[in-house]
């Protein structure tokens, strides 16, 4: 069995998912790991699926999608999944300040640099109010202050505040 | 204070369930403390959270048992405020529960995900000793009220993922060395 991933983007419709999912039962297609979200009535769906079929069979099976004017890809996956193999730190990083251009780039660039990768981000704007939310990863070990006092000081050169709490997670 | 610390025999090790398992999702049933099984099963539980790495609680059904039964441990965690030691309670009943914390949890039933669960932190719990039987009543905040808590809910058949916050709440587990 392969791995696809399959994006469904387009205008919110009640029935979407349902449809999605109806269709790839059909084709035995199991969904794995999937992740949606809505922002602002634009729907943005990302699936894992397993499945003998091919990407192709899929991507016509969901071609009747379109006519919603939802956007459809299906993608092989081929890398396997890397999962941290050392004394690594996970982190809750929120940015918060005036929006302008340049926030997400700023702070992201700077979590880069020190090696984080960002498995999950969300922003936001309201009002005025810039908001951006991040879980991020480092392979080695990261000290919470230090993070903490450079992406302040990245964080100043764009106007936000910045907070970094660790990703604690307690096994019980 | 009552001391919870009770004379057992040696437990044996047991081996833990991991979800999906019909026993980890039906309420567990209410047993006699003094009953020899009960006590073995409380000594199994103890010499079972020993040996298990990082692990500071074990509910019965975590071990295929449905009886009303766990173990607590969180006297080297490093959010523990009050502390209770290395005890097992039977029967628990959760008295009061306040002061809502989120935090993220794992459970070694369910081991390649954590997710983010609002608990009391501050928690009044009673249930029996096994062996004697005997009724105490613990008032216990912070990591121990989290702990206890998570162990109740699995005696009702629950697992932190039928309690996280919402739908972004649930994570897939980072294993990390240390
Ligand atoms: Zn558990």
């Amino acid at each position: 069995m392969a791995l696809m991933a399959i994006t469904v983007l387009g205008h919110d419709r009640p029935g979407i998912i349902a449809d999605v999912t109806a269709t790839l039962a059909q084709r035995d297609a199991n969904v794995e790991d999937s992740s949606m979200t809505l922002l602002r009535g634009h729907f943005a769906w990302t699936l894992i699926v397993g499945t003998d079929a091919s990407v192709d069979q899929v991507a016509a099976d969901l071609a009747f999608l379109a006519s919603d004017d939802l956007v459809v890809s299906v993608l092989p996956v081929t890398d396997e999944q890397q999962e941290p193999d050392g004394p690594g730190s996970s982190f809750v990083i929120s940015v918060h300040g005036a929006d302008r251009v340049g926030i997400v780039a700023a702070i992201t660039g700077a979590i880069a640099s020190y090696g984080g990768n960002v498995t999950d981000l969300q922003t936001r704007l309201g009002g005025g109010l810039y908001v951006v939310v991040a879980e991020v990863d480092f392979a080695e070990p990261m000290d919470a202050e230090v993070l903490t006092t450079r992406l302040r000081a990245v964080g100043q050169t764009v106007g936000v505040d910045v907070a970094v709490q660790p990703a604690d997670q307690d096994v019980l | 204070m009552t001391p919870l610390q009770v004379e057992l025999p040696d437990g044996v090790v047991r081996e833990v369930v991991t979800a999906p398992a019909a026993v980890l999702s039906e309420p567990c049933l209410p047993v006699d403390p003094a009953d020899p099984d009960v006590v073995r099963l409380a000594a199994d539980l103890l010499a079972t959270m020993d040996v298990s790495p990082g692990c500071v609680g074990l509910a019965a059904n975590q071990v295929g048992v449905p009886w009303r039964v766990f173990c607590l441990d969180v006297s080297a965690h490093p959010k523990t405020r009050t502390c209770h030691g290395r005890f097992v309670m039977v029967n628990p009943q959760i008295l009061q529960a306040s002061r809502n914390e989120k935090a993220r949890e794992g459970c070694m039933s369910v081991p390649d995900f954590t997710g983010d669960v609002k608990r009391a932190s501050r928690l009044v719990v009673t249930g029996q000793l096994p062996g004697t039987g005997e009724h105490v009543t613990l008032t216990t905040d912070a990591f121990e009220a989290r702990a206890v808590q998570h162990e109740v809910d699995h005696l009702d058949g629950l697992l932190f993922i039928d309690r996280v916050v919402s739908a972004a709440a649930i994570h897939k587990r980072k294993v990390y060395l240390d």
